[in-house]
């Protein structure tokens, strides 16, 4: 039976042969079957782990990628509000309600929340301030059992909430005692499960068991109003025991686009503007870090080699009410494109593939979407541009400012493509300029502490992957660290599959507390316990909303599934483009291309940093030569609903940001109806698709306007119209079909 | 030639799977995941050899300067041959010895822990997750070899 055993094995069995020739001959066999066995076995678990590594690579590459086109969807904001002044006659509308920064989130508000009654047939919580336990019992037990807060109750506590902000320093210090640790969180995301999961294996807030949290309480998850009330609550209740850091997702722009709005919104149909405003000033009221023992700092994001403590103690925090609101006087536009990523991977990029994109702002290739590069560089030396000083987003406008160039990209040769070099904070400039204006540095320090990475290597780069922050080594953690007598730094910001891990020689832990943040079974959570002698105490958990147990196999491929969909619907969103690369490559028309060229293409286009080669058999086919069917990649997909008659490039451009135009028209949409004028429709559409550099004529604009009209009447049901460009699986949809038919069937 | 450079990218492929830190180095303790992934069956002594000779002064990371070559002589010289399905099948019959399709949990629990490249408690607790049939508390490896051996990748 010696046929396909290795020749280790025979070894090591002729070893055990001569050792035990006492035992019975069956056991030589015995032996060779259980090696067999657990070596497959192990193997099958490799293979496992695997797919568990490149699902979450795929994960976590959308949603870099997702925070980028963010920074996209901001300046779009500043644009709009910078170039007209209202969107329909009925007063100021919701978007220059929230993005107008001369509204200081120091000063009171109008908001009368006495006057808003609560009838008697509201069934949920009723709290009375100032708060105790009680309360703050109700309020748990209520949301667990799904109930909504009140109106009133929400403004009161925000109201409340803000006050006791405004007496609180910018950075908090406190100790331990030999009596009780102190116990730190990361994310939580508005996952309300896992704040309860905490609150259950650790206990409640109190004076024995103090809590830092370190920030991104909302956003993302379904339950963040649940999660930031309940903080708040136990932070009016217990001052001194509940401490919460501000993350970057405790800022209005964000919520825009990763939920926190939207939940508001749907939740509170006729308070939610006063509730987001609120959340608002409360956000920017929020402290940026804690220190605990004068040793330990605890931030969100990170720090950067700019990072001073003292100065950051000084500021008047509450000035920086957005990370993408950038300051005024500052620059035109901070222009983010691709190659960014090449940062991370300083991978050359195929001089065909940059070729067909167009990088100078002012050349509109018609039906192209533009690319701007963001210059990537070592060097943070902090300057200003003398351009001027409007700040409104240049990229639609006709008018250059003259500060911008077209200039290679220095820091990376391997490049072959042009970079438009954008001023930006810590832009290279040739020539040394004065240090900033006060409140640009004030922005870029808590920039820097709420979205910066650690890194491997040493030195401190500008976070391209992210839009702000930066990359800091182990050398500028060291430093900082030295410069103010500090041990250790905690921060979150990132996803962890074990919910935690080390970096930078033990000296920076990511402490990250919402457990399936990408989906069921992808990561742990986790949370430091940390006594008198600050060494961290990790305790790990992971909430499953699945009574049955799922095996690690059924997990991983439920992840995988959700990752390539994901994936899937990033390749269809760029169908046009990622065709005309193939077509390039593939002269005689034979529908194939090299999985190397494939893969290239891919990389380029999509600008997502996975390993294409391991992915391929989930994405496309092979012919039988071994060269890939290019067209096999979006064989699946299909729009969700019969697509209005519309340019192919609008579409796509529809399809990629069906999210945040959906938020636009829940903007517009003040009365909730669903419905938006024709009129509000144009304009937006115009201003969007010019500021995506999607060119598109008024004669267009208005033929889709037409096109969706579906009642005829003069407005739009938009969410009918976003419908067609959700994409939807073919064999997600037929197994639906089957399970459906399956169910008719059993009835 | 061509074939060391589709090895070599293959290589690549599967090492940039776990680089997170995208420097060029995995944990030394993903080695042996990579490995498997690339087709091979290496013995437990097998990995601890490799790792000796590719790990970074005990540092605990592995860089892809030194991985690569000693991973693309494996696969040329195919040190770590893989084991056949029909031998598994075999193997499975050889332990279950009254030949009747399918195993006890325990039973198997007790070779896979005893005999062989014994498996710790937490392998053994993944591995019954993974193969025992709920309903019938057996294991059914007839059934079971096609999920263990299936190949997705060229």
């Amino acid at each position: 039976m010696g046929c396909g055993t290795s020749v280790a094995t025979e070894t090591q069995l002729k070893k055990l042969e001569t050792e035990e020739a006492v035992r019975t001959p069956g056991l030589a066999l015995t032996i060779k079957a259980a090696v067999l066995i657990q070596r497959w076995y192990r193997r099958y678990m490799a293979r496992l782990e695997m797919r568990r590594r490149y699902t979450w690579n795929i994960f976590q590459s959308i949603e870099y990628a997702g925070e980028q086109d963010q920074l996209q969807l901001s300046s779009f904001f500043s644009f709009m509000l910078d170039n007209f002044t209202q969107l329909s006659g009925n007063g100021p509308d919701l978007i220059s309600q929230l993005l107008n920064p001369v509204v200081d989130p120091w000063l009171d508000r109008e908001i009368c929340y006495t006057l808003i009654p609560v009838p008697d047939s509201y069934t949920g919580p009723r709290i009375s301030f100032p708060l105790c336990v009680s309360d703050t019992n109700a309020l748990l037990s209520a949301f667990k059992e799904q109930q909504i807060l009140h109106a009133r109750y929400v403004l009161q506590l925000l109201f409340e909430a803000k006050k006791l902000l405004k007496q609180m320093p910018n950075i908090i210090h406190l100790s331990t005692s030999y009596t009780k640790d102190i116990t730190i969180c990361g994310d939580l995301h508005g996952h309300l499960d896992d704040l309860l999961l905490i609150f259950y294996k650790n206990g409640l807030p109190s004076a024995e068991t103090p809590y830092v949290f370190n920030g991104d309480f909302v956003d993302r998850g379904k339950k963040s109003v649940e999660v930031v009330i309940i903080l708040f609550a136990y932070f009016l209740l217990y001052p001194d025991y509940m401490h919460l850091n501000r993350g970057n997702h405790e800022d209005h722009i964000m919520n825009l686009r990763y939920g926190f709005t939207k939940e508001v919104m749907q939740k509170y149909k006729n308070h939610g503007r006063e509730i987001l405003q609120l959340f608002q000033d409360v956000f920017s009221l929020l402290p940026i870090a804690t220190v605990i023992d004068g040793k330990v700092l605890i931030v969100h994001g990170g720090i950067s080699d700019q990072t001073d403590l003292d100065f950051l103690s000084s500021i008047e925090r509450h000035k920086v009410k957005s990370a993408l609101r950038f300051p005024r006087h500052s620059l035109e536009q901070l222009d983010i494109g691709q190659s960014c990523r090449h940062v991370k991977r300083m991978r050359s990029v195929d001089s065909s593939c940059s070729s067909s994109r167009s990088y100078s702002k002012n050349q509109g290739t018609p039906g192209q979407r533009k690319r701007r590069c963001k210059l990537k560089r070592d060097d943070s030396a902090v300057s200003t541009s003398s351009s001027s000083s409007s700040s409104s987003s240049s990229v639609c406008s006709p008018h250059t400012p003259s500060s911008q160039s077209l200039r290679p990209c220095p820091s990376s040769p391997s490049l072959p493509c042009k970079v438009l070099q954008v001023p930006y904070l810590d832009s290279l400039s040739s020539v040394p300029l004065p240090s900033p204006p006060q409140h640009e540095q004030e922005w870029k320090q808590i920039v820097d502490i709420l979205w910066s990475d650690p890194k491997t290597q040493e030195g401190c780069s500008p976070n391209s992957f992210r839009g702000g922050g930066c990359y800091f080594g182990p050398d500028v953690t060291q430093r900082l660290l030295l410069q103010h007598g500090l041990q250790m730094l905690i921060r979150s910001h990132e996803c962890k599959q074990e919910g935690y891990e080390f970096c930078h020689g033990g000296k920076v832990i990511t402490i990250f507390s919402a457990s399936n943040y990408y989906e069921e079974g992808s990561n742990r959570g986790a949370y430091i316990k940390l006594g008198r002698e600050l060494v961290p105490r990790f305790y790990q958990y992971q909430v499953s909303r699945i009574t049955r147990k799922l095996t690690l196999t059924q997990r991983i491929r439920a992840a995988e599934g959700s990752a390539l969909r994901a994936l899937k619907e990033k390749l269809f969103a760029h169908r046009s483009e990622l065709m005309a690369n193939f077509q390039q490559r593939d002269p005689n028309n034979t529908g194939t291309v090299s999985v190397c060229e494939w893969a290239q293409v891919l990389e380029c286009v999509l600008r997502l940093d996975l390993p294409w080669r391991t992915l391929r058999p989930h994405l496309a086919r092979l012919a039988s030569d071994g060269s890939v069917e290019y067209q096999s990649c979006f064989e699946d997909m299909e729009p969700g609903a019969p697509l209005p008659k519309v340019a192919p490039n609008l579409a796509e451009t529809l399809f990629r940001y069906r999210t945040d135009i959906e938020i636009i028209f829940n903007i517009i949409d003040k009365d909730h109806s669903g419905l938006i004028s024709i009129e509000e429709f144009r304009h937006t559409w115009r201003l969007f698709s010019a500021h995506l550099g999607v060119a598109i004529d008024d004669r267009a604009i208005d033929d889709l306007a037409r096109s969706i009209d579906f009642n005829k009447d003069g407005s739009i049901d938009f969410t009918e119209f976003l419908e067609a460009f959700r994409v939807v699986h073919k064999l997600d949809k037929d197994a639906q079909l089957g399970e459906k038919k399956d169910k008719e069937k059993h009835r | 030639t061509e074939e060391e450079n589709t090895g070599a990218r293959k290589i690549r492929a599967a090492f940039h799977v776990f680089d997170h830190k995208a420097d060029n180095t995995v944990d030394v303790r993903e080695v042996s995941t990579i490995i498997y992934s690339l087709g091979c069956f290496p013995t437990k002594a097998d990995i601890h050899r490799f790792v000796d000779e590719v790990e970074e002064d005990n540092m605990g990371y592995v860089h892809l300067d030194k991985f690569l070559p000693v991973m693309t002589k494996v696969l040329l010289e195919n040190k770590f041959p893989p084991i056949p399905e029909e031998n598994l099948l075999q193997a499975f019959e050889v332990l279950d010895k009254e030949r009747r399709g399918y195993m006890e949990p325990q039973e198997l629990a007790k070779y896979m822990k005893s005999e062989g490249e014994t498996f710790s408690q937490e392998e053994m607790n993944e591995m019954l997750t993974a193969l025992v049939d709920e309903k019938k508390n057996l294991i059914c490896y007839k059934e079971l070899i096609s999920q263990l051996t299936l190949d997705l990748d060229t």
